[in-house]
C-alpha cells in the first residue's frame, strides 16, 4: 500500500476567491452570507421564504477564461477548473506526457450544470422557444468538470465524476486517495464544484423547507436552516513517494477513508450510518479514536442533521467526543452541496497544518441534543495530528475523511 | 366543482383526503385525531403534505408555522385558519 498524501489545494468560495484568503476568512470567522443575486441578468425573478446565500458575489467567468471558453462551461465546471489551476500550481507538478496520460481526474458534483438546463427549460416552457441553446447538454453534464480539468491541463488519464448529493466530493476523495494508494495511479487531482444559484433550484430547495430565513447557525438551539453556497474545491492528491522523488512537500496524508449507506430514509439521516463511515474512517487510519482531536462536521444547521450528527459522533468516539473539538464551517462557506466535502476536508487541512480551529459562526446557545464543543464563534489555536471531515448525503450517502498532518 | 371554502367542515374534508393521497393510505383511515405516528408522518411528509395543502387552497404556510406542526389537528385548524384569511400577497410571502 501506498500513502496518499495531498500536494497542492485550490479554494474558490464565498469566503475566499484562493487558499490564502479562505484561510484568513476561516481564522475571522467571515460570513459569507450575501442577499442572493442570479449571475443570469436574463433569469425570472424570484421571490423566495430566504433571501440571502453564501454567493462569491464578484466572480466574473472572463477573468478566469477567454469569453468563448466561458460560453462553454457551466459556473459549477469553471469553479471546478479555477479550483484545479491553483492546486496545480500550489503542488508544483511538471507535466511530462507521460505523466499526462497517467494521472486521473475525479471530481463531485450534486447538481453538475443544472443552472444551464433551468435557463434552458425557462426558454421553452416559459418563453415558448422552440429548443434551449445548443450548449445545454454538454453544459449540464455532472461530468463537465473533470472535462474541463481535462482539457485545461491536458491530463488524458481516467477521468471521472462522482454523484452523490451533499458527499460528492468527499466521495471523489476518498476514491482518489484509494487509487492513489492501491498503485492504480501515481497523481489524481480530485474534488468537486457547485453552482447553484438559479430560479428552479432555488424554489425547489426552499419547497424542502431546510433553508434558514436567517443565518445558518450550525448546533445552536436555535438553529433554523442552512445555508446554500456555491464553490470549489481541487486537490493534487499523490504518492508520498511520488512527492518526495519530485521535492514536493506534501500538506497533509488523506490517512483514512470510511464510506457507508444508511439504508433508511430519503432526507432523514441516521446517526448509527453516520457513527459506522466514521468508525470504518478510523480503522482504515489505523488510529484510535482518542487521536482525534478536531471535527470539521457536516453541520448543516438544519435541526435533524445537527442533533443526528452529535448523536453519531457521540456513538463512534465514545468517551472522547466530549474532548472533541467540532465545527461547521458550513456556517460560514454555506452549504456547497457537492463540493462541501472539498471545501471543508480544504479547511480541516489547514486546521492542521497551520495550528487553529475554525470556529462555528452565529452559534448563540446550546441545544441539549447538541452537547460537544463546537469551537462557538471565536477561532482557537490548536496543535493535533488528525483531524476528520464528516459529508453525509441526501439518500444516506456518508463519506468521512481522516487527514494527518505531515 | 367550486366547493365552498367559507365552510370549515368542507376544508377539513379537503385536508383530511390530501393527507390519505400523500401517505398513500385510505381516507377512511385519515380522522382529525389521527396521529402523526399512526399514519407513518416523518417531517419530510409533512413538508409534502403542507406543499400539496398549498397548492390545494391556494395558500402560504410560513416555517414558523411548519415547525408547530404536530399532528392532522394542528394541520386542519391551521389551514381552516390561512383559508379565512384569503390568499397571500407577494411582500407577505417574502417577509415569511
Amino acid at each position: 500500500m501506498h500513502r496518499a498524501v495531498v500536494t497542492g489545494i485550490g479554494v474558490i468560495c464565498a469566503v475566499g476567491r484562493n487558499l490564502t484568503e479562505f484561510e484568513q476568512a476561516l481564522r475571522e470567522g467571515r460570513d459569507g452570507r450575501v442577499p442572493m443575486h442570479s449571475p443570469d441578468p436574463n433569469a425570472e425573478p424570484w421571490d423566495l421564504r430566504f433571501t440571502h446565500a453564501a454567493q462569491i458575489h464578484d466572480y466574473v467567468a472572463t477573468d478566469h477564461f477567454a469569453p468563448k471558453e466561458a460560453d462553454m462551461l457551466d459556473r459549477f465546471a469553471q469553479l471546478a477548473v479555477v479550483a484545479s489551476r491553483e492546486a496545480v500550481k500550489q503542488s508544483g507538478i511538471e507535466w511530462t506526457p507521460e505523466l499526462r496520460e497517467t494521472t486521473a481526474i475525479v471530481t463531485g458534483s450534486c447538481i453538475g450544470g443544472q443552472t444551464t438546463e433551468d435557463r434552458g427549460f425557462v426558454e421553452v416552457y416559459k418563453r415558448g422557444r422552440p429548443r434551449p441553446h445548443p450548449m445545454t447538454i454538454p453544459k449540464t453534464m455532472a461530468n463537465a468538470g473533470a472535462s474541463g480539468i481535462s482539457m485545461e491541463l491536458g491530463i488524458t488519464g481516467p477521468a471521472f465524476t462522482v454523484a452523490t448529493a451533499c458527499a460528492s466530493s468527499a466521495h471523489a476523495i476518498g476514491l482518489a486517495s484509494g487509487m492513489v494508494r492501491s498503485g492504480m495511479c501515481d497523481v489524481v487531482i480530485a474534488g468537486g464544484s457547485e453552482a447553484t444559484f438559479s430560479p428552479g433550484i432555488l424554489m425547489a430547495w426552499e419547497s424542502m423547507r431546510v433553508v434558514s430565513p436567517t443565518v445558518c447557525r450550525p448546533f445552536s438551539r436555535d438553529r433554523n436552516g442552512m445555508m446554500l453556497g456555491e464553490g470549489g474545491a481541487i486537490m493534487v492528491i499523490e504518492s508520498l513517494e511520488h512527492a518526495e522523488a519530485r521535492g514536493a512537500k506534501p500538506l497533509a496524508e488523506i490517512a483514512g477513508v470510511g464510506m457507508s449507506s444508511d439504508a433508511h430514509h430519503v432526507t432523514q439521516p441516521s446517526a448509527e450510518g453516520a457513527a459506522r463511515a466514521i468508525t470504518r474512517a478510523l480503522k482504515d487510519a489505523g488510529i484510535g479514536p482518542e487521536q482525534v482531536g478536531y471535527v470539521n462536521a457536516h453541520g448543516t444547521g438544519t435541526t435533524v442533521n445537527d442533533a443526528t450528527e452529535t448523536r453519531a459522533l457521540h456513538q463512534a468516539f465514545g468517551d472522547h467526543a466530549a474532548r472533541l473539538a467540532v465545527s461547521s464551517t458550513k456556517s460560514m462557506h454555506g452549504h456547497t452541496l457537492g463540493a462541501a466535502g472539498a471545501i471543508e476536508s480544504a479547511a480541516a487541512i489547514l486546521a492542521l497544518r497551520n495550528g487553529f480551529l475554525p470556529p462555528t459562526i452565529h452559534y448563540n446557545e446550546r441545544d441539549p441534543e447538541c452537547d460537544l464543543d463546537y469551537v462557538p464563534n471565536q477561532v482557537r489555536a490548536w496543535d493535533g495530528e488528525y483531524a476528520m471531515s464528516n459529508s453525509f448525503a441526501f439518500g444516506g450517502l456518508n463519506a468521512v475523511l481522516v487527514l494527518r498532518r505531515l | 366543482m367550486s366547493p365552498d371554502l367559507t365552510n370549515p367542515e368542507e376544508v377539513s374534508t379537503r385536508v383530511l383526503r390530501i393527507i390519505a393521497d400523500n401517505q398513500r393510505k385510505d381516507v377512511s383511515l385519515v380522522t382529525i385525531d389521527s396521529s402523526f405516528e399512526e399514519l407513518g408522518i416523518d417531517s419530510m411528509d409533512a413538508v409534502n403534505i403542507v406543499f400539496a395543502l398549498e397548492n390545494e387552497f391556494n395558500i402560504n404556510v410560513p416555517d414558523e408555522e411548519m415547525k408547530n406542526i404536530r399532528s392532522v389537528r394542528d394541520i386542519v385548524e391551521g389551514v381552516q385558519k390561512l383559508v379565512a384569511a384569503g390568499p397571500p400577497t407577494g411582500p407577505e410571502k417574502a417577509a415569511a
